[in-house]
């Protein structure tokens, strides 16, 4: 702010906020110079603090700011505050020397006190620790419970559609396809067939030295077709398609695209939750399909230069080796948990409150819960596949 | 009072979004201490007139002065330190989410002033009261807010370091009739307590009465016309008589 010049007044300083503090007979008399602005007051803001409680009560003060050059909110802040420190300690304190748009901006840096936050109490930290982790129980059911319920909400969903199928939105489902299958395809496929080559090279290694290193086949084909295919497959879509769901259905519900959707009678469950969900359904076991080519095409890659076996006879000890059900049993997971990474990651963005913070943590949560929960499916999977026996 | 010192000159600024020229020679002169409200049709690129000043466009052609200095010559320093002398509001807050209304207030002194904590948390509540906020808006989140409270928290944080030049996008959109007289009232007081410069991008009829020294109307890729009020009334330009005569605008004056 340019402050007016009077005629009577001299040039006024400017530089950094300085004070010069004298003793006038008992009054403490406080003379400012320079520019007291937002830049310049933190030089003088402690010393100002200070003042009133180096005064005895009853005395008097004059803040003398007629040499101030530039005076800004700031500045007018720590001349409030000052004014009121000396009257809180009883000190009667006049300001000279101040101009009218001075006195308006003096008068416009309210201060009146705000209520204290409330002073956080000290408890037991046994106490903490036990309410955290009630908090923490209370907010995992809670969650489980609200899966469940849009576990409830998405399978009436496929239930209208049973009823209906003409309701199956197929370009969605189409488009969603593509981009959790399709684009999916290399990048399933070239990790798949590291790996497989990457089991083959430790089991060949470690067989030979029993001398059974032909059973490397063995361990490649059972370990690829029941567990590895389908758990590194359905962990990549999670990481790749649950956070594009849930990113994707979050930002639509902060710029209340959700809520307009509703408003015009669409059913957000029909338009986005069913075609990710059914998309991811339908890709994921063919994606497992090829994971498993892949990772025994890795696997006998491996195999035929470390251990000189030819390409027929390779693929005659895979037959030996493993049976239609070896295949199906990782294959029959695949449906299962592309629906829990589907319902999680829907889940996820619809949850999505506020701000955009908010996207980002549910995405992480998504890609985090849908992990957890196949390899946890996986393991169920694998006690009843034993317990039945295939 | 408004001065005749230019603060803000805008030459034959060219702005086009591929084929589509948004300006053509556009000429603008923003005068230190005055209110100026830009108006213009939907499309006319009044946004991109104030992306423009602020340097978050580069112009196709022409100059941007700012205090006298242009911006795109300046180095990054130079530039951080003229940028500083400036508050924008834009039309949504633009609040930074992650952080409560104070802490959106102190990110200048924070950043550029390494100020005190005691001092950052009296100052920022000093401006959370000359925007009219309740004094405990101070902790809360963007997203606690109501769409008129998150204006006032995006005025704030504007006026953190006292600009010379407050730049308000559409300040009134959106809030009800007491709230935008209430905003109207706010931007006049602060003018006179601050002595700002307010370039403000409206279409409140209310607000181009109450607070605008000068209107500036974009149309037909330039400035049509710059004047006061009065000036406004008289022209007979087709948009600018559509404009400033018609029932909204009979209301508005009327009420005044």
């Amino acid at each position: 702010m340019h402050r007016v010049r009077s005629e009577a007044r001299p040039v006024n300083s400017s530089g950094p906020a300085t004070l010069e503090i004298e003793d006038e007979d008992g009054t403490l008399r406080v003379v400012a110079h320079g520019d007291w602005t937002v830049r310049s007051v933190m030089a003088i803001d402690q010393r100002m603090r200070h003042l009133a409680g180096e005064l005895p009560a009853s005395g008097a003060a004059i803040l003398d700011i007629a040499d101030v050059g530039r005076l800004d909110t700031a500045g007018a802040w720590i001349l409030r505050r000052t004014v009121e420190e000396f009257e809180l300690h009883g000190i009667k304190c006049t300001l000279e020397g101040m101009d009218e748009s001075e006195q308006t901006l003096f008068e416009n840096v309210d201060s009146t006190p705000i209520p204290e936050p409330e002073v956080t109490v000290k408890i037991n930290p046994f106490i903490y620790i036990a309410g955290r982790t009630g908090d923490g129980l209370i907010g995992v059911v809670g969650e489980f419970l609200r899966i469940v319920d849009f576990i409830g909400q998405v399978f009436l969903a496929m239930g209208r559609l049973v009823v209906k199928p003409s309701r199956l939105r197929l370009i969605p489902l189409v488009h969603h396809m593509e981009k959790a299958g399709m684009d999916a395809v290399p990048l399933v496929c070239l990790l798949t067939g590291l790996i497989g080559g990457v089991v083959a090279q430790q089991g060949a290694t470690q067989l030979r030295q029993f001398g059974a290193d032909v059973f490397t086949v063995n361990l490649v084909a059972i370990i690829f077709l029941r567990e590895v295919g389908i758990l590194l497959t359905a962990i990549i879509v999670a990481g790749r398609s649950g956070s594009a769901f849930t990113a994707e259905i979050g930002s639509m519900k902060m710029r209340e695209e959700i809520d307009a959707m509703r408003t015009l009678g669409l059913d957000p469950m029909e338009m986005l939750v069913l075609p990710r969900i059914l998309a991811l359904i339908i890709t994921l076991p063919i994606l497992t399909f090829l994971a498993d080519i892949m990772g025994l095409i890795g696997g006998g890659i491996v195999v035929m230069l470390m251990l000189n076996m030819s390409p027929d006879s390779y693929i005659a000890r895979l037959q030996e080796a493993s049976d239609f059900w070896t295949f199906g049993v990782g294959l029959v997971k695949a449906p299962f948990m592309a629906l829990m990474i589907g319902l999680i990651g829907c889940r996820a963005g619809l949850a999505v409150a506020g701000s955009a913070e908010s996207v980002g943590s549910q995405t992480t949560r998504s890609v985090v819960q849908s992990i957890f929960v196949v390899i946890i499916l996986d393991a169920f999977f694998a006690l009843f596949f034993t317990a039945i026996g295939i | 009072m408004p001065t005749a010192t230019p603060i803000i000159e805008v030459r034959g600024l060219v702005n086009a979004f591929e084929d589509n020229v948004i300006h053509r020679n556009l000429d603008l002169t923003v005068r230190r201490g005055e209110v100026i409200g830009i108006v213009g049709g939907s499309g006319t690129g009044k946004s991109v007139l104030l992306r423009s000043i602020l340097g978050l466009r580069h112009p196709d052609a022409g100059s941007v002065k700012v205090f006298g200095k242009d911006l795109t010559k300046l180095n990054d320093d130079e530039r951080r330190l003229e940028e500083q002398r400036w508050g924008v509001m834009f039309q949504d807050g633009a609040l930074f989410s992650a952080l409560t209304v104070a802490e959106n207030v102190q990110v200048a002194y924070r950043e550029h002033l390494h100020m005190p904590k005691l001092l950052m948390d009296e100052l920022a509540d000093v401006k959370i009261r000359m925007v009219g906020l309740r004094p405990d808006a101070r902790d809360l989140y963007p997203s606690e807010l109501s769409g008129g409270m998150r204006k006032r928290a995006s005025l704030a944080r504007a006026l953190a370091l006292d600009p010379e030049i407050l730049f308000l996008d559409e300040p009134t959109a959106g809030l009800d009739p007491i709230g935008a007289a209430a905003f109207d009232e706010l931007v006049n007081n602060l003018k006179h307590t601050l002595g700002l410069t307010v370039f403000m991008v409206t279409h409140d009829l209310d607000s181009l009465y109450a607070v605008c020294d000068r209107v500036a109307v974009l149309a037909e890729q330039r400035v049509i016309l710059i004047g006061t009020m009065d000036d406004m009334m008289a022209s007979d330009h087709p948009w600018i008589r559509e404009y400033f005569h018609g029932p909204r605008a009979r209301a508005a004056q009327k009420s005044r």
